[in-house]
């Protein structure tokens, strides 16, 4: 087998491609409608959460079916701090309804537009990080860490909808009228909030980049490999593992926010165990264990959702189930791998780029891969 | 049993098939733990009862291990198993700031002339054959620096030059630090003028130097004891 460097024209392509498609990116408000604008921006928050969700599954082999709590969270931080903008001085509508009569103590600070938005990022991260230091410490993992990520999905949905006085209940919290006192709907808060998603999934994207090629991706990527050996080379998987997970779910948590400033409503079927899943089928369809798969993925198949909802609205789940069906079989390095096989020698890059282990389907002697995904 | 090793001795631990030589290594290493008995590291003034540490502190105190099968990752390349296998501040923090200094860069360089893989260090690890898999983790264990040295077969299913090869590998490692090896092929064994551990049941049957060992009956009785045939053990064993 050659030895395949990264050849400075290809890296050139790379480059051009990044830069045409950030021009697109930029460029959008000029070319798309208002509602074509506004879906765009929500398929970009998605390619937020699946950016983290890569970062733990495709690069640190842990597989969660829980990122939508994660998700969650963040849109209901942002949601509450629009609640109370919306409301004015007065209680939430939906608090009266339920009979409270003041406005309970943790929903006070949500006030300040940065304390919501550094707790729609906080929380998550601290979520994971507990959940995360009860599992991977007592070396729970595999597919009994990915059950019990689901069980995090049913108590926390059960949660928010139980708790209506607080949470809004099954309706979740709607009913948003401005941010930083101008109208969420008027054509230039659309475009602020378009490019302030464009920047944070930029933001997000470098900051994974960065995570990826630093040494410390190279040891989750180890910790893919066989977690066992790398305890043997003193590490402490564990701590990576927490580490991986807090960010993953700190960017999930981010992904929501723009997800509520976009949509207008978070319930607490965001949060379900069906989106869960969908976004983990974003990652597996765009390309696991490749930034940019991750983020082609949600893009794609969330603008495809749309289109297929617009005319059939009945068949999305199907579609889905046999597009991921298709994805694992024939195509497991998903779409980016796709057009890597298509690109032929041009396409193949540095092995050491960004390349699961598995593609060659080697033996893991000490340590199986632990989950099948 | 009771197994003492002096700084930079070089022991081999050999005995038939299912004699607990891994598990041995296993509870060295921290892998296992054992029901009754302690592993002692680095003896009287700042000695550490290794067998109440977790894995990871075990490395970090300086006992290496390599596997009976390789385990390298597979995923990552040569270059990047001997990055991260360096001796290094292995905690979240530090690893995600770590740079490569020259002087990484030189250890790696020079542990990559040792293994012989300097060519292949940017391929894959898990496109080396068995035998370059091998020396990868030969290589990795080096660079971690560890005082102990626990190898587990590292000739096993080798080609004669390869076997060839590890064993002039393995002297260069036993200049400086404590190495215990766990081994089948008595040839291998004979060309290291060392002691000689024999392990039985989970037990220890003998020790003693190569010749000593083969001269003892109940070594020959057990360890090749399905070829009933003592000399078996002095000859092609
Ligand atoms: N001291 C011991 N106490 C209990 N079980 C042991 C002991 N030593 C070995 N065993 C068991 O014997 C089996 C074979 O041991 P192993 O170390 O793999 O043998 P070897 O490497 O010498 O071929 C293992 O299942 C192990 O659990
Ligand atoms: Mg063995």
């Amino acid at each position: 087998m050659p030895v395949s460097p990264t050849t400075t024209r290809g890296r050139l392509w790379l480059l051009a491609g990044y830069g045409a498609a950030l021009l697109l990116l930029l460029a959008a408000p000029l070319y798309l409608s208002d509602f074509r604008l506004n879906l765009l921006a929500k398929c970009l928050a998605f390619a937020i959460a699946a950016l983290g969700l890569d970062l733990l599954w495709g690069y640190t082999g842990i597989l969660s079916l829980g990122h939508g709590v994660f998700f969650g969270l963040g849109g209901y931080a942002m949601a509450m701090h629009l609640k109370l903008e919306a409301s004015g001085g007065k209680l939430p509508d939906f608090m009266g309804w339920t009979g409270v009569a003041k406005l309970p103590w943790f929903w006070e600070p949500f006030r300040s537009f940065a304390f919501a938005a550094a707790m729609g990022i906080v929380l998550p991260a601290l979520l994971a990080l507990f959940l995360g230091f009860f599992t991977f410490r007592n070396r729970i993992r595999g597919v009994y860490f990915t059950i019990l990520t689901q069980a995090l999905v049913i108590i926390v949905f059960t949660l928010f909808v139980g708790q209506q006085k607080y949470t809004g209940g099954t309706n979740g919290l709607t009913g948003f009228a401005t941010l930083f006192g101008e109208p969420l709907k008027s054509p230039g808060m659309k475009t602020a909030l378009y490019f302030a998603t464009v920047a944070g999934l930029l933001a997000a994207f470098l900051l994974c980049r960065y995570l990826v090629k630093s040494r410390l991706g190279k040891v989750l990527r180890a910790i893919r490999d066989g977690e066992n050996r790398v305890r043997f080379l003193g590490f402490d998987p564990s701590l990576y593992q927490m580490a991986a997970f807090a960010v993953s779910a700190a960017l999930a948590g981010l992904a929501g926010m723009f997800f509520v400033l976009h949509v207008g409503i978070i319930s607490p079927s965001a949060m379900a165990i069906v989106p869960s899943v969908e976004m983990v089928l974003w990652v597996a369809i765009g390309g696991r264990g490749t930034l940019i798969g991750a983020v082609v993925g949600a893009v794609v198949l969330n603008e495809a959702k749309s289109g297929l909802s617009e005319s059939f609205p009945d068949m999305w789940t199907f579609f889905l189930g046999g597009l991921f069906i298709v994805a694992t079989v024939f195509l497991p390095g998903g779409l980016v791998g796709l057009v890597r096989q298509l690109a032929g020698p041009f396409g193949r890059r540095n092995p050491s780029h960004e390349q699961l282990g598995e593609s060659s389907g080697e033996q893991q002697p000490v340590a199986p891969r632990e989950h099948s995904g | 049993m009771d197994l003492e090793l002096q700084p930079g001795e070089l022991r081999f631990l050999i005995g038939p098939n299912g004699a607990g030589k891994t598990t041995m290594l296993d509870v060295l290493c921290g892998k296992v733990k054992p029901s009754s008995g302690k592993v002692i590291f680095r003896g009287r003034a700042n000695a550490v009862d290794v067998s109440k540490r977790r894995e990871h502190e075990i490395a970090r105190l300086g006992i290496g291990r390599k596997f009976q099968t390789p385990s390298v990752f597979p995923g990552l390349t040569v270059d990047e198993n001997l990055e991260i296998a360096m001796s290094q501040n292995r905690g979240v923090w530090a690893v995600l700031r770590a740079k490569t200094s020259k002087f990484d860069r030189m250890r790696i360089e020079a542990n990559l002339e040792l293994i012989g893989l300097a060519d292949k260090k940017r391929l894959r690890a898990g496109l080396l054959s068995h035998g370059e898999k091998q020396w990868l983790e030969i290589g990795m264990l080096l660079l971690q620096e560890p005082e102990v040295l626990l190898l587990d077969e590292p000739v096993a299913g080798m080609t004669d030059r390869e076997t060839e090869k590890t064993g002039e590998l393995l002297r260069q490692i036993v200049r400086k630090r404590t190495v215990v090896v766990v081994e089948h092929d008595m040839e291998f064994v004979r060309r290291f003028a060392s002691r000689v551990t024999v392990m039985h049941e989970g037990k220890l049957l003998k020790e003693g130097t190569m010749e000593e060992v083969q001269r003892d009956e109940r070594v020959a009785e057990v360890y090749l004891g399905r070829r009933r045939d003592a000399d078996a053990v002095g000859s092609t064993a």
